[in-house]
């Protein structure tokens, strides 16, 4: 078998605000085609482990590299030129455009790159990004919104929707922060029923989730954070028997 | 709806725009708005107001200083009237780009920041333009006596074209000089092509992203777009709309003068967009014609006629009436203005646009209303 490859390499990062060192000697590899989750109880520093990687946040120290360039000091759209999408924790959309404008916008950035003073033609006419947009808003069982107020949207559809938004981009990584909080229980396995069929098609994942149901049934490698730091890492079989992080995390035995 | 629908929905509208504006003379007569003056001040405020509204209607960002960009407009052409030709195409090119440049230098700083400081930031541009003209640039700017034309000018091409005639010239084309209502109609032709221009900004791939940056700035920075290039792109495009307008202002007068820069103007635009509608093509026009309609009507009242008005009533009533009454015209029109703007952002926050809307939608309930873009969103860009 050949040396799996590394997409994302997080080398030696340490963030700290003011007196909080929010995360400390961070070393984290993800490799192409993985689905890798990063759980932790709640401050564990997840969230600021995801900013640093999107360039959202600069560590203070340390770097972090996709797929030979560094990320630190990048501009988020640089980052996400770079073939990086990211889905928040609160929805990032845009509320007062249509589903399917949500979805062309990011189309467009993909096909024009970060700027492109593109004034004569006009959006209607170019069949392509409609085509691609529409066919991806089908993928996500959301075609017979497309022309709904995308702030009107119920908030499973509204995450859903921005799943769209990243996956259209074809993304090397896609990002995910929480994505299916505040799902119901059937929305949650739709999400998951999604990201397996993403899977699928070779998309490298890192997700930070707290439902266990979600990430046992998606990641092949789970790093289990508490306090800043990387407690354990390995398998779903090896982090679920590791002591360490059922005192830390999950409370006692797996049920 | 389908790429052709858009585009002959959007030649439709222009049409008849087309038809509204050139036909002005006749249906503005029963209003007694049918005079040229004025006629070409709705024509130049209406590109003003265009302008102004690709970047707050599209892009969120309120400036308060687009009276710098007319100003700087105005004064170009008066230069290039006096220095080279009374035609009025030179002027109007030199005007757009000079304003362009001046655009790019503020914009490029104002846009640093967001909301509220970006606001205070135009308006603190255009107040030093507005202070410079007055004082150290009085060369250039003639300072309080305004930028006139006068008998000395060189004026270069004309002198080599033809002998010089006697009097002050005023502005032509192509060697013709206007008269009656044909400065009216140049001006119009230039609203129709702005109009024009701004349609197929607003139905453009970048005419959307600026749409993106006033709906979720963040989400269009992790989507992959560099949003500072486009707001300022957005920006300088509108400085050169407010540079024809200040241009057109100086070939249907050539004169300019700094109270042309002063806030008060730049709030006018502001009042004139909110008024029609945000971030709709035809509401800024709106917006700007009801402006300057009503400063014309009610600024021409006086007490007789107030007093006239309300003949009908008790001798008592009538007195107070009319005092109150007049406190609303004349001088102080502004505060009918400024009443009739409370009463549309408050009850109709979308403008008359929005109004018109809620009418359409109210005769046509079975179809569904479609998204709408263009609402005022009560945040600026963030």
């Amino acid at each position: 078998m050949a040396i799996p490859n590394v997409v994302l390499h997080v080398a030696d990062v340490h963030k700290r605000f003011g007196g909080l060192h929010a995360l400390a000697d961070i070393d984290l590899q993800i490799e192409e085609g993985q689905t890798h989750a990063i759980i932790g109880p709640n401050g564990a520093g997840k969230s600021t482990l995801l900013n640093v990687c999107i360039g959202k946040l600069a560590p203070t120290s340390g770097t972090v590299v996709f797929d030979g360039q560094v990320l630190t000091g990048k501009k988020p759209y640089e980052i996400n030129q770079l073939g990086i999408a990211r889905v928040f924790q609160t929805p990032e959309i845009f509320a007062d455009l249509s589903v399917l404008q949500n979805v062309m916008i990011p189309a467009l950035a993909k096909r024009d790159g970060a700027f492109k003073l593109n004034l004569l033609r006009s959006l209607e006419s170019q069949r392509d990004i409609r085509t691609e947009a529409e066919e991806m808003l089908e993928d996500v069982g959301m075609l017979n919104r497309r022309d709904m107020l995308a702030g009107s949207l119920s908030r499973g559809d509204k995450r859903r929707m921005e799943l769209a938004m990243c996956l259209i981009q074809r993304p090397r990584l896609l990002l995910l922060d929480e994505p299916t909080a505040g799902m119901s229980r059937h929305d949650t396995n739709t999400t998951i029923e999604l990201l397996k069929k993403i899977k699928s098609r070779g998309m490298t994942k890192v997700i930070i989730e707290h439902d266990m149901h979600v990430v046992f049934s998606l990641a092949d490698k789970i790093s289990v954070l508490a306090q800043g730091r990387i407690i354990a890492d390995g398998t779903p079989d090896e982090v679920r028997g590791n002591p360490k992080v059922q005192e830390a995390y999950l409370g006692g035995p797996q049920q | 709806m389908n790429a052709l629908l858009t585009s002959r929905r959007d030649a439709i509208t222009l049409a008849i725009f087309a038809l509204v504006v050139l036909t002005m003379p006749v249906w503005l007569q029963p209003f007694g708005a049918a005079y040229p003056g004025l006629m070409q001040k709705f024509a130049i405020y209406a590109i003003f107001a265009i302008g102004f509204n690709i970047l707050f209607g599209l892009t969120g960002y309120l400036s308060f200083g687009h009276a710098a960009f007319l100003g700087v407009g105005s004064y170009t052409a008066v230069w290039s009237f006096k220095l080279l030709t009374m035609d009025a195409l030179p002027a109007i090119a030199f005007a757009i780009i000079l304003s362009g440049l001046l655009a790019v230098v503020i914009g490029y700083l104002s846009l640093r920041r967001s909301g509220i400081y970006f606001s205070i930031l135009t308006l603190a541009f255009a107040q030093m333009c507005y202070n410079l003209a007055y004082s150290v640039l009085t060369p250039i700017t003639n300072g309080e006596t305004s930028l006139q034309l006068n008998l000395q000018d060189p004026r270069i091409i004309d002198s080599a074209l033809a002998p010089r005639p006697a009097g002050l010239p005023s502005a032509s084309l192509f060697g013709h000089t206007f008269s009656g209502l044909q400065g009216f109609y140049f001006c119009a032709v230039m609203l129709l092509i702005a109009f024009f221009i701004a349609q197929k900004i607003f139905a453009s791939p970048f005419g959307m992203m600026l749409r993106g940056i006033k709906s979720n700035q963040t989400r269009m920075n992790y989507t992959g777009f560099n949003t500072r290039p486009y707001a300022l792109t957005a920006f300088v495009i509108s400085g050169m709309y407010a540079g024809l307008a200040g241009a057109l202002l100086a070939v249907t007068d050539p004169l300019a003068g700094a109270e042309r820069m002063q806030w008060t103007a730049s709030g006018e635009v502001v009042l004139m967009t909110i008024l029609g509608g945000v971030g709709t093509l035809t509401g800024p026009v709106l917006g700007a014609w009801i402006i300057k309609y009503f400063e014309n009507i009610f600024s021409a009242f006086n007490e007789q006629i107030v007093s006239r008005f309300f003949d009908f009533l008790p001798a008592g009533m009538h007195d107070v009436v009319v005092a109150v009454a007049s406190k609303f015209v004349g001088e102080g029109w502004n505060l009918t203005l400024g009443l009739v703007f409370v009463l549309i952002v408050v009850f109709l926050p979308g403008g008359i646009m929005e109004g018109v809307r809620r009418i359409t939608h109210m005769f046509d309930k079975s179809r569904r209303a479609p998204p709408t873009p263009a609402r005022l969103s009560t945040q600026p860009a963030e």
